[in-house]
């Protein structure tokens, strides 16, 4: 099953009293049992959280997919814990992003050590108003244990086969051939598009030949995950050169469960041999925790990684998306979150094309906004490894003057590269309309993915405003009264464009709201300070709740310019 | 040397030239090579800061790194 820090967990892997992990039923596939095999539309490679959360969001758009992995497990050990605020947002639009949040552990402070004195604590989600907050801390194996239930409630459009190895494929024209391994033996499927999520290790790439390019960083790090009952607070914890224990550095996080993921990083000269024996991990948590600590450690493993991806994530049917795409170091969680968000920017995209409602020139969209992407993690990973592993006796120095003179000097903090954090990838550069952004002010700029504020629906009943987006594209119009929606969606339909639309009205003009769906009051006033929202200002939404075009005043036949130029990405 | 537009190599001091240098050697006064080397790590960054345009930093940068290639040449 693919995982986050499958890239990267060589060496060693050590497993002492696990969390028991759920286990999926094989069943016999009906290719085995007689059945004619048709031609499907997608086959998934790999049932961790990005082939099932593509799985989720093409079965959304309507999209029939099957699934195949060959394992019947979910992920052994933590492995991916911190999910950040977009990814929790996608989550959220596949079904599955409350039930992580009442389960995980929320936190939004940092606190940055040198040696034994915190040199400053920061605060990743400041503002009030959004739904999901910074990061949350999770265990993959409960991230796909959800994803699997999720994945039921769409039965009859999502086939999740258990214990089926890909094999090969064969690519043609118009389809893909794939064979299959199972334990009643192999089988063969057509389906007109194979996404592979098969991870780092991907059978896909190998099958395909592909190279996959990269540099390796000369640096060890072991990970625990650690049982104990203490109140240590919930804040992540950093520290340079700590006083309590020989690394480098030490990490740590809180995850559910009175469960402690400690990160120390050993230095590339460190012998894999000893550090990793039992004995020898136990000391060094007992450093983290205590001399009196009890304690038990449930998975632990030394890591080295590199960073490397795919020239291209789309090769004719065959698409990739996650750590078959790309690798990055666990630093700042950009695998699970990058992968999540390549999963986000291309299920619509496929799920309009194998509708025909698209040409196959969009999916090429996909390709540059991942690889994008990808460079993004990639170039943080390689400036946060940089920071944490000096070179030269210079680099040391300047290092360690950031870390002196960020105690007194707010400057210097922003140079401290202690794992920098993921944060949500804007698309502005490849915006198809940025030409419409004109006359809006605010950040909301093509490209970008949006951002929450609470708002109230028909009926006072409270929400969110990205809980109203994404899916389909959706059309925002800020308006002064609630009566000017239905006259702007005849509007727009005059113009032959069939959208969903979300009309936000100023709390004074609650009072006057008729029970009408499309009609989000912006309470608290912060929609239209976030989205620059005067009167008439509208937005066309991708279906990945990213700016697709936004325009001063309303205008529908610009709206279905944009819209159309999107789908065709013509530009 | 670099083709400088953004750095200003002409006389900045304001005829404080001398009183700017015994103040960059006081600061040095008694510490130990190591210190000394830790002290112009901070300097370097707090004025980086200071300046804050990266095209004069980079201007900066690469005038004293060809300033101690050339010396190695001729040395």
């Amino acid at each position: 099953m693919p995982n986050a820090f499958g890239a990267v967990v060589r060496r060693s892997r050590l497993t002492m009293g696990c969390h028991t992990p759920r286990r999926f039923p094989y069943t016999t596939p009906p290719e085995l049992r007689g059945a004619v095999g048709g031609l499907h539309q997608v086959v998934i490679v790999g049932a961790g959280p990005v082939g099932l959360a593509a799985a989720i969001d093409l079965a959304q758009h309507g999209i029939h997919c099957i699934v195949l992995d060959d394992n019947d497990v979910v992920s052994i050990g933590s492995r991916a814990i911190c999910w950040s605020k977009r990814t929790l947002e996608i989550f959220d639009r596949l079904g599955v992003g409350e039930r992580m949040l009442a389960k995980g552990v929320t936190w939004q402070v940092g606190r940055v050590y040198h040696r034994d004195q915190e040199l400053y604590s920061f605060n990743l989600l400041p503002e009030r108003g959004h739904k999901m907050p910074a990061f949350i801390n999770l265990q993959q194996y409960y991230v796909e244990e959800y994803l699997v239930e999720r994945a039921a409630e769409l039965e009859g459009l999502i086939q999740l086969r258990w214990k089926n190895r890909f094999l090969g494929l064969e690519q043609r024209d118009m389809s893909v051939g794939v064979k299959v391994d199972t334990p009643d033996g192999p089988y063969r499927l057509e389906t007109r598009w194979l996404l592979a999520a098969d991870g780092a290790r991907s059978a896909v790439r190998n099958a395909l030949g592909l190279e996959f390019k990269g540099e390796e960083f000369e640096e060890k790090f072991l990970i625990a995950d650690v049982r104990t009952a203490t109140d240590y607070p919930s804040d992540r914890r950093f520290w340079f050169q700590p006083t309590f224990d020989p690394s480098e550095s030490v990490l740590v996080h809180r995850q559910p469960d009175d469960v402690f993921r400690i990160d120390f990083q050993l230095g590339w000269d460190a012998d894999v041999d000893v550090e990793r024996e039992p004995g020898r991990v136990s000391e060094r948590v007992h450093h983290v925790l205590g001399r009196e600590a009890r304690f038990e450690v449930q998975w632990c493993s030394i890591y080295t990684f590199r960073c490397a991806r795919l020239g291209r994530f789309v090769h004719g049917r065959v698409l990739f998306a996650g750590d078959s795409a790309h690798v990055v170091s666990p630093f700042g969680a950009r695998g699970g979150n990058g992968g999540i968000q390549d999963v986000d920017n291309l299920c619509w995209k496929l799920a309009l094309v194998a509708q025909g409602r698209a040409p196959r020139a969009l999916l090429e969209s996909y390709n540059l906004e991942r690889v994008h992407g990808s460079d993004e993690n990639i170039r943080h990973s390689r400036r946060t490894t940089r920071f944490m592993t000096p070179k030269t006796v210079a680099e040391r120095q300047l290092r360690d003057a950031v870390l002196a003179l960020a105690r007194d000097f707010p400057f210097a903090r922003t140079l401290v590269n202690s794992r920098r954090l993921s944060r949500p990838c804007s698309l502005e550069r490849f915006a198809g309309t940025v030409a419409s952004g004109n006359g809006v002010a605010g950040p909301m700029a093509p490209g970008m993915p949006c951002t929450d504020a609470p708002v109230m629906f028909s009926g006072q009943r409270p929400g969110w405003l990205l809980e109203t987006l994404g899916g389909d594209f959706t059309i925002v119009i800020f308006a002064v009264h609630s009566t000017d929606a239905a006259r702007r969606q005849a509007e727009l339909r005059a113009g032959g464009l069939r959208l969903p639309v979300r009309v936000i009205v100023p709390a004074a003009a609650a009072g006057t709201a008729e029970n009408m769906e499309s009609v989000l009051c912006d309470v608290q006033g912060l929609a239209g300070e976030r989205y620059g929202g005067g009167p008439g200002v509208t937005y066309l939404i991708r279906p990945d709740q990213h700016v697709a075009a936004r325009f001063a005043i309303f205008d529908p036949a610009a709206l279905a310019a944009a819209h159309a130029s999107t789908i065709a990405w013509n530009n | 040397m670099p083709y400088l537009t953004h750095l200003r190599t002409d006389d900045g001091f304001g005829g404080e030239e001398d009183e700017v240098y015994a103040a960059l050697l006081a600061a040095h006064e008694s510490l130990t090579d190591s210190q000394s080397a830790a002290l112009n790590a901070r300097l370097v960054l707090l004025l980086a800061n200071h300046i804050g345009d990266l095209s004069v930093i980079r201007e900066a940068l690469s005038a004293a790194r060809a300033s101690v290639l050339r010396n190695l040449e001729t040395q």
